[in-house]
């Protein structure tokens, strides 16, 4: 088993990615085939943008076993209200700010989901949202 | 097409990459200002043109595994940024044209969408 651990900054745009970067890295030198890899890197890094831009950063934890892999994803931010409303595709509670740089098209959560093999969201408002993705190898 | 051909194509300057535009086969293309769009709709795209200059964009290509850039309207990204793209081996190029006579003229020449659709993954 290999486990990977990254502390998201959440005062970083600019390296925002970086984690997603190295799992994909990593996944490439262990011989995971190239169409999981780009699933599993898709779905990780809109969850690090979504860290970034909502949460102020947080926690990436990743652990690949023979059978699958499964990310965990835990921020401190301001939570989700309605789960299923974020859920929608296009729904979005971002800023003019972020939209300019590429972002809060309100498709991150649809696409981790679409991605993943399976998406649990939990979130507390005022507290945190832990997010977990597992993808089937 | 190469990318060299695609450089012609759009009368583009090469930021990075020079040594990787005859050897590097475009198949299918994609036009966004919205990472988040290339990220859900796009599949085996090759290449992406973008309005949009910030180091996510080259994140955005390397996660879609796309190895073309193209900025259009005359944008150049920061010097940071073409160095990212220079360590993952991702062209950038620069065409004054806009998004859309740039898509068009690369969409004429032959270049399709591929086989972009909402990834189900």
């Amino acid at each position: 088993m290999i486990h990977l651990r990254y502390e998201v900054d959440g005062s970083d745009f600019v390296s925002c990615g970086k984690a997603s970067e190295d799992v994909k890295r990593t996944l490439k030198n262990i011989g995971i085939p190239s169409e999981i890899i780009r699933k599993i890197a898709i779905a990780m890094y809109e969850g690090e943008v979504n860290m970034v831009i909502h949460a102020n950063g947080g926690l990436a934890e990743v652990e690949i076993l023979p059978d699958r892999i499964t990310i965990v994803l835990t921020d401190t931010g301001k939570g989700i209200p309605d789960i299923p409303k974020a859920m929608e595709e296009g729904f979005s509670t971002a800023t003019e700010a972020i939209r300019e740089l590429g972002f809060g098209a309100g498709m991150g959560l649809p696409n981790m989901k679409n991605y993943s093999d399976d998406l649990k969201v939990e979130s507390r408002v005022g507290e945190g949202t832990k997010v977990t993705m597992s993808f089937i190898l | 097409m190469t990318v060299g051909e695609v450089r012609n194509i759009l009368n583009a300057g090469v930021l990075c990459g020079q040594d990787l535009l005859d050897v590097t086969e475009i198949k299918s293309a994609c036009g966004a200002d919205m990472m988040s769009d290339v990220l859900a709709f796009v599949k085996d795209q090759g290449m992406l043109l973008t309005g949009l200059t910030n180091p996510q964009v080259v994140r955005t290509a390397e996660m879609m595994d796309i190895n073309c850039i193209v900025f259009v309207r005359g944008k150049t990204p920061d010097p940071s940024v073409v160095r990212l793209a220079d360590d993952k081996r991702i062209i950038l190029l620069t065409t004054e044209e806009r998004m859309y006579p740039a898509c068009g003229k690369l969409y004429r020449a032959g270049l399709s969408e591929g086989s972009s659709g909402k990834a189900t993954a």
